[in-house]
């Protein structure tokens, strides 16, 4: 039985491998954001979002979905192979990260029937693209203080106010949207509303923001009056909070349910100790100097350190002191990682390590743009500070801060 | 591909079994009263015995049960744990070197022996303090049938009350393993040394004077296998020490108050706290991984995660101890206070077999310079 499966997996990853060998993109001629929160221009979005969707066409994605909603009712292990195979082809990656990781697991879960009819098949495909608005300029990793206001006018509410950090506003038809609806309350996680809200409605105005990179990818969102129907509300008034840490959830790897595919271009150890074999310092590569060696073999142990966490942590009885030690704190480790990673990439480089993305820089800057852009794992979906809170008080068990 | 990290039922319950028992038998007051202890806890071995644990890694033939080293792995994580004082890894590493450099012979007159709860140590380091196994300065000459031996050997554990110690010794300038009888050992050439971990029974051997029958040559010399056992060993051990220094950590920060308000709540005290713990988690998956690998017979991709496991580790340890010392303040200077058993612990693990610069080092080599 177990065999017959085996062969039967063996022979779909040599299915998917020989497709997407055939029908990846070829190399632009500009160069690629590596998440979908660096996609800076309209010629780098379409190439994007053409590809997620010839991915889906081909049913290499959602394949875990229900098939009446547009997935394919496959069981998950089928989905993971996809998604390996794209990652290990390092195939560029499906933009509408938000609806496919968060928004669309978050409507399967606890949407309506008619939510799960109307949104999941156009998420996968890529015809509607899905932002978020948690954050705002005064509310960073503060969710519970979010302020921009839904009020009920009959049919519809009409918001009024600011979300920041959305990335692919300007491309996105719908926004995972957390607003007040009441400032009443016993707390201030009471008055919180969720929506699935349209955004190409009057008075919604992405405004996109220049990153530290010098690069667009992130809009702050403007709110004037903007009327949006009633039925957008998810669940009922004052679930905000709830449905919005369900969706962190997600958005934190901690519960499954996504729709697979990558959702950033990998950047492994394995790339920096390749790039430690072409990068010069004093004339020599900078594998041979002795104090990078010790650097690159921590960070080599760090990394495989944490992929091996996930396979430990599926065994119940090699977790039992802390056992949300490895899922809650995906997010913190993976994303220090990258930074680190990203920071010994560019102390590679000898002086050029002061270059930034330009024709001189070694592979264009690209080292340097990544550890600017690695920030963005580090504070968004709330910052490690805030995530070393999380871990410390829920995992351990120490009182809040 | 076989699986990143197995665990078999066997394992489960050895964890299970070995998490109770020493639990209650090494109580952090039992742990204190035996600090600097003149003999082994007797009573205690006999159980251990009894239990089978000395013959986890034996081969069936010799009367254990075959499981493998990697079985043996969550005893020892337990006994760190709880901080037990106790001459089982040191037994189990002479078993293992019994099994993979002994002759017949050897391994039919001992192994059956250490199953049923003779002592067994390990007499490796010298007083330069080298980590290098096969570079010995103690030698073994042959006089008349029997081998003279000649040196001094440092952190030999429970060597009084050990039936045997196996030495490293140059024979002919060849790094070889011999195994030396307790009645070998004249009283006087026994010293106790005082070292950082107050748990160890530590002592240095002078071998000069000593001289023991050819025959207890061991027939090989598979000193990668003694590194292996005592890589695994201690990398157990430094995992299970890890998770007590959390709980020790964590009971303080949830109790002690400092301008009104409990000290846990400090994010300069918990962000730390939850480093130690995701270095705990890290180094405890390299563990388990390499303990995959060495059943499998996967030595190299064993060689690579048994360093990693004990360079992780060593770091963390060594710093959950010295921060569980730093977090108890004034309480946490004082000799009365559970920290610096922690950080005594942390630093005998760390500079036994290799610091976590010394395994890196070993590491560089293997994963930067392969070609292909």
């Amino acid at each position: 039985m177990t065999n017959t499966t085996d062969i039967e997996l063996n022979e779909f990853r040599e299915g998917v491998s020989a497709w997407f060998n055939e029908n990846k993109p070829s190399v632009p001629g500009f160069l690629l954001p590596e998440t979908f929160m660096e996609v800076g221009t309209d010629l780098q979005f379409e190439f994007l979002r053409d590809w997620q969707r010839k991915v889906y066409e081909a049913g290499y994605l959602g394949m875990a979905w229900p098939e009446e909603y547009g997935g394919r009712g496959m069981p998950q292990v089928f989905q993971d192979i996809a998604t390996q195979e794209m990652a290990s082809q390092r195939l560029p990656f499906m933009p509408n990260t938000i609806g496919l990781n968060w928004a669309g697991p978050l409507i399967l879960k606890m949407g309506t029937e008619e939510d799960k009819q109307k949104y999941i098949k156009n998420i996968l495909s890529a015809e509607d693209i899905w932002c978020q608005g948690f954050s705002e300029p005064e509310a960073g990793s503060d969710l519970g203080n979010s302020q921009c206001r839904a009020v009920r006018d009959g049919d519809d509410y009409v918001i009024n106010g600011s979300k920041i950090w959305t990335s692919l506003g300007t491309y996105a038809k719908y926004m995972i949207l957390l607003a007040r609806t009441s400032s009443s309350g016993a707390n201030k996680y009471a008055g919180l509303s969720y929506f699935l809200a349209p955004m190409q409605v009057e008075g919604i105005d992405p405004k996109p923001i220049q990153k530290l990179t010098g690069e667009y990818g992130f809009c702050q969102t403007y709110f004037d009056d903007a009327r949006i129907p009633a039925d957008c509300l998810m669940g009922s008034e004052g679930d905000g909070w709830n449905i919005a840490m369900v969706t962190l959830t997600f958005e934190r790897g901690a519960t499954g349910g996504q729709a697979g595919g990558i959702a950033t271009m990998e950047l492994s150890i394995n790339d920096v100790v390749e790039l430690s074999r072409r990068a010069m310092r004093n004339g020599k590569p900078a594998i041979e100097d002795p104090h990078i060696r010790s650097q690159l073999v921590q960070l080599m142990t760090e990394s495989r350190g944490n992929q091996l966490m996930s396979a430990r942590a599926r065994i119940p009885a090699l977790a039992t002191d802390w056992p949300a030690a490895v899922p809650m704190s995906g997010k913190l480790r993976g994303s220090e990682l990258k930074r680190r990673m990203c920071q010994l990439a560019v102390s590679l480089q000898g002086a050029n390590g002061a270059r930034f993305v330009s024709e001189e820089a070694i592979d264009g800057g690209k080292w340097q743009r990544s550890y600017f852009n690695s920030f963005s794992g580090t504070i968004g979906g709330g910052t490690s500070e805030i995530q070393h809170n999380i871990v410390g008080e829920r995992v351990l068990g120490l009182p809040k801060s | 591909m076989s699986d990143q990290i197995a665990f078999s039922e066997e394992q489960a319950m050895l964890l299970d079994t070995a998490t109770e028992f020493c639990r209650k038998h090494s109580p952090i007051e039992t742990v204190r009263a035996r600090l600097g202890a003149d003999q082994i806890d007797a009573a205690t071995w006999q159980e251990i015995t009894a239990l089978g644990w000395l013959g986890i890694n034996v081969a069936e033939e010799f009367g254990g049960l075959g499981l493998g080293l990697s079985c043996v792995v969550p005893v020892a994580e337990s006994m760190g744990r709880y901080l037990m004082g106790s001459p089982y890894s040191g037994a189990i590493i002479a078993s293992e070197c019994l099994a993979t450099s002994g002759s017949r012979t050897q391994k039919e007159e001992w192994l059956p022996k250490i199953v049923s709860g003779a002592i067994g140590s390990m007499a490796l380091t010298e007083p330069n303090g080298s980590w290098l196994l096969d570079e010995i300065g103690a030698q073994a000459v042959e006089r008349a049938d029997r081998l003279e031996l000649s040196g001094t050997k440092c952190f030999v554990t429970d060597a009084d009350t050990s039936d045997f110690c196996i030495v490293s010794v140059n024979v002919e300038a060849q790094a070889r393993l011999v195994l030396v009888k307790r009645e070998q050992i004249p009283a006087g050439n026994l010293h106790r040394e005082v070292v950082i971990d107050e748990t160890r029974r530590s002592y240095q051997l002078d071998l000069d004077g000593i001289t023991v029958p050819l025959d207890q040559l061991l027939k090989g010399s598979d000193f990668q296998a003694i590194e292996f056992a005592s890589l695994l060993l201690l990398s157990a051990e430094i995992a299970g020490g890890l998770v007590g220094s959390i709980h020790t950590i964590v009971e303080y920060l949830n109790t002690r108050k400092a301008f009104d308000k409990v000290i846990g709540s400090y994010q300069a005290l918990k962000h730390p706290t939850v480093k130690i713990l995701l270095d705990l988690e890290a180094m405890r998956s390299h563990l388990y991984h390499a303990a995959t690998r060495l059943a499998e017979g996967n030595t190299d991709e064993a060689e690579v995660a048994l360093r990693m496991a004990k360079a992780h580790g060593s770091a963390a340890f060594a710093f959950a101890g010295d921060r569980a010392v730093q977090f108890h303040g004034g309480f946490g200077f004082t000799y009365d206070c559970d920290a610096q058993l922690y950080l005594r612990r942390a630093l005998w693990c760390q500079y036994q077999f290799g610091d976590e610069a010394y395994h890196r080092h070993l590491l560089e080599p293997m994963l930067l310079d392969q070609t292909g």
